[in-house]
């Protein structure tokens, strides 16, 4: 079931699918169990002649335990998924690491506005880029996007890259990613937003390094390096 | 009209009506709470109707998107989120909440508790006829100018919450105003529930010799009181938002977005098992008496009932886990809702060691019973998926949390409502259904259900959103496009297999085959009254109760059940 998920691309979204994995195992196990348990009851206690019913109520510990220790295991499983995902959850949503490289994607019905702070590293200047449905990034390396929202909630969905944050308009959430492999990547909406939600969407285009150094030059051709926005 | 009073056993005098009552005391104002029930069955099943031929235009758009739908027109990207929420609106409060809550509460509670009417009928009388006129206004909104709501069934603001975000403004108004509608009916309904079970039981009818689903529906109700007053306030806050022009959920003057769906979802998640805890009921009722065996561990079901309720009201922010809530809620939250699942495999299982040992009838009833197990335990499963935080970040607002509810919320209308409804048509009505065709409906049922819901789990991980009118327009989802003209496909089928289904009901309804008192042998109060029971549901005198409700198969008799109300010489442990 695990190969219907996209192809992953980001440093985090292995520890995602593992999470998915694990589950997937143990809920696949309980699947069998179960399903198992009452198709063979079915056949095994179907009505026969001058067989009747055993009488058990189930109410007594000695009897209960053949549910209550099941139960146990399920707690067990719980707990392991419950851990396991609290590291996974920290790591993608808890702490957002430091980057240099900034970017802010502001939703509206129903387009992605995407701003690049340029050489001076500031938002709200006169050498800020602003491109629609179109997010340009370095690989490997660390990216941090303030997203906004000028109208209703949209949500900031990268299958690839196992990211998704909804986005509320009157607050700033911050979010990050890493990818790991150039190449280019849908970005829909995935919260519904009106009616151009369906359709709402931009893409992500991972560089390679020299390549993204490249585009910068073409978009900032006054700066040197452009240093504010090639990350460090 | 000449009546004449007898004394119950609760003690209070009641009314029974010796003769035929004219059509207006008969359907308009009966207080008769089996009137009552099979009014509320009736109302769900035309809700069904309708919510299932938007699931059908919805599919058609999906599998052949921006193609006129046959026999409905063509689909806009606005229409089509209309479609989405009144589907959504529809099938969770005028189909699931009327027949699992309504029709069963109001039809089981006094004939299994021995009663012989609810505690408050006039009120019992007036929650109906409220529910109808919610439905009234919720149909009504599709043809208001604007067309229907289409923020979602969530009715997330500030899309809800300012008409020009949806081009709707009286459709969305008119959906705020059928909820409120329909939260008053049910919280008449709710109190009415609460009232009869704790002060009419039949004398010896105590807490622990309850059917469970006397207590699935006591915790629906007590539950749907406590969760639904914050949903209440809110829904009228969006709507002074929308027509007062205030800013409670709007961000521009002070409000907040959030908020909504703290409101909504401290709601909405107990409400998910106001719907399931009957279904649960429903199928735990049909398997003891289908087995010929007690259902397994009676005590441990009813903890694990009341745990859940208790867990119900700490895990809704699971919802929200994306949301741009704080994420150092998650993982709490996380913790609460993956814990749910310890006392619902307690049922589970308890469910399923019922069958161990049994002497097994695969009637209609039982394989619908059986199916809402085999269902709800993937539906359950999938749930995992959802409430762990990390996982959720990607199957979140996707096709894998569509499958889910259909998986428990479907599963329990369709497999668990069906199971009550081929149990108990022939109390309700008199007359027995037809088996070949209930089987041939089961089955049809059980293969369909499976087609159209399962790959949607794998459209989930393959990343599909909800809510999108046409998957063609992404490059990532066009390969699973196959996959979304197979759904389509299979929930036209389980469109289809309902057919047998209402032919089964009309053709037994004016001509099936008589019923008795106690067709199935069952143990409870109910089967010891006439099929279907008089006003006031047993003669002279109410039953009298001894025993626990699941005495199948007990050594101390020679016949294989001990019904609820029969007096033994020497009486049982």
């Amino acid at each position: 079931m695990m190969r219907w998920l996209p192809e992953n691309v980001s440093s985090f979204g292995g520890d995602i699918d593992a999470i998915l994995s694990l589950i997937y195992s143990a809920t696949l196990a309980w699947f069998f169990l179960t399903l198992g348990a009452i198709l063979l009851f079915l056949f095994l206690y179907r009505r026969r002649e001058g067989r009747g019913a055993t009488y058990i109520r189930g109410d007594k510990l000695s009897e209960a335990v053949w549910i209550l220790i099941p139960a146990v295991i399920v707690l067990v499983l719980d707990l392991w998924i419950d851990f396991r995902g609290a590291d996974a959850w920290a790591k993608v949503k808890g702490r957002v690491p430091s980057s240099d490289l900034r970017v802010e994607v502001t939703g509206k019905q129903f387009n992605w506005e995407i701003r690049y702070p340029g050489p001076d590293g500031k938002l709200g200047t006169a050498d800020d880029l602003q491109l629609d449905n179109e997010l340009h990034v370095p690989v490997n390396q660390v990216v941090r996007v303030t997203l906004k929202s000028k109208d209703v909630i949209h949500s900031f969905f990268l299958p690839n890259l196992r990211l998704k944050q909804d986005i509320l308009p009157g607050r700033e959430v911050e979010a990050w990613f890493q990818a790991t492999k150039p190449g280019r990547y849908e970005m829909p909406c995935s919260e519904l937003c009106g009616f151009g939600h369906s359709g709402m969407k931009g893409w992500l285009h991972v560089h390679p390094a020299d390549e993204y150094q490249q585009w910068v030059r073409e978009r900032w051709p006054s700066s040197r390096q452009g240093e504010g926005s090639k990350g460090s | 009209m000449a009546e004449s009073a007898v004394a119950a056993g609760a003690g209070e005098v009641v009314h029974v009506h010796p003769e035929e009552l004219g059509f207006w005391r008969t359907y308009v104002f009966s207080t008769d709470h089996k009137m009552i029930g099979k009014q509320y069955l009736f109302l769900g099943l035309f809700m069904a109707v309708v919510g299932g031929l938007l699931a059908y235009a919805i599919r058609w758009q999906l599998a052949f998107p921006d193609t006129e739908v046959p026999g409905w027109g063509f689909v806009g990207p606005e229409d089509y989120n209309a479609l989405v929420t009144m589907h959504g609106t529809t099938m969770v409060f005028f189909v699931a909440m009327p027949i699992l809550l309504g029709a069963f509460g109001n039809f089981l509670i006094p004939l299994m508790i021995g009663a012989r009417d609810m505690a408050f009928p006039r009120l019992n009388r007036l929650s109906f006829w409220t529910l109808l006129g919610g439905s009234l206004v919720l149909l009504s909104s599709f043809f208001v100018p604007g067309g229907a709501a289409s923020a979602g069934w969530t009715g997330y603001a500030p899309l809800s919450a300012r008409p020009i975000y949806t081009g709707v403004n009286w459709g969305l108004n008119l959906w705020l105003l059928a909820h409120a509608i329909e939260f008053a009916s049910f919280l008449m309904g709710g109190v009415n529930f609460l009232t009869t079970v704790m002060i009419m039981r039949a004398p010896g009818m105590t807490f622990f010799r309850l059917p469970i689903l006397i207590w699935q529906l006591l915790t629906a109700a007590v539950v749907f009181l406590l969760s639904v007053g914050p949903l209440i306030a809110g829904a009228i806050m969006l709507l002074m938002d929308r027509i007062a022009g205030t800013s409670f959920f709007v961000p521009e003057g002070g409000g907040d977005p959030l908020l909504w769906q703290h409101l909504f979802w401290f709601f909405g998640h107990p409400e998910v098992y106001v719907v399931l805890l009957p279904a649960v009921g429903l199928a735990a009722e049909a398997l003891p008496v289908f087995c010929r065996k007690p259902l397994f561990g009676y005590r441990w079901i009813i903890y694990s009932t009341l745990t859940t309720a208790i867990l119900s009201f700490i895990v809704w922010a699971h919802h929200m886990f994306v949301s741009g809530m704080d994420p150092r809620l998650a993982m709490p939250f996380s913790f609460t809702t993956i814990l749910i699942s310890v006392p619902f495999a307690i049922m589970v299982f308890a469910m399923i060691a019922t069958l161990w040992g049994g002497s097994i009838r695969f009637t209609t009833p039982m394989l619908f019973a059986v199916g809402f197990l085999s269902m709800f335990i993937v539906g359950g499963l999938t749930g995992i998926f959802n409430g762990s935080a990390p996982a959720n970040i990607h199957v979140h607002a996707t096709y894998f949390v569509v499958g889910h509810f259909h998986y428990t919320l479907l599963s329990g209308v369709l497999f668990g409502g069906l199971a009550g409804i081929y149990f108990w048509f022939p109390k309700m009505f008199g007359r027995m259904l037809n088996e070949t065709l209930g089987k041939i409906h089961f089955w049809l049922t059980l293969i369909t259900f499976n087609a159209t819901f399962f790959p949607m789990h794998l459209l989930g991980l393959g990343g599909m959103m909800r809510r999108i009118a046409n998957p063609m327009q992404y490059e990532f989802l066009q390969p699973l496009q196959p996959l979304n003209v197979f759904i389509t496909v299979s929930a036209i089928g389980l469109l289809l297999a309902q057919l047998p289904f209402l032919i089964n009901l009309v053709w037994s309804l004016a001509a099936g085959r008589p019923a008795e008192a106690n067709p199935w042998e069952a143990a409870t109060l109910e089967w010891s009254a006439p099929s279907p029971p008089p006003h006031g549901n047993w003669g002279e005198a109410i039953p009298v109760v001894y025993r626990g409700p699941y005495e199948y198969s007990p050594p101390e008799v020679a016949q294989d059940w001990l019904p609820q109300d029969r007096a033994l010489a020497a009486r049982p442990g």
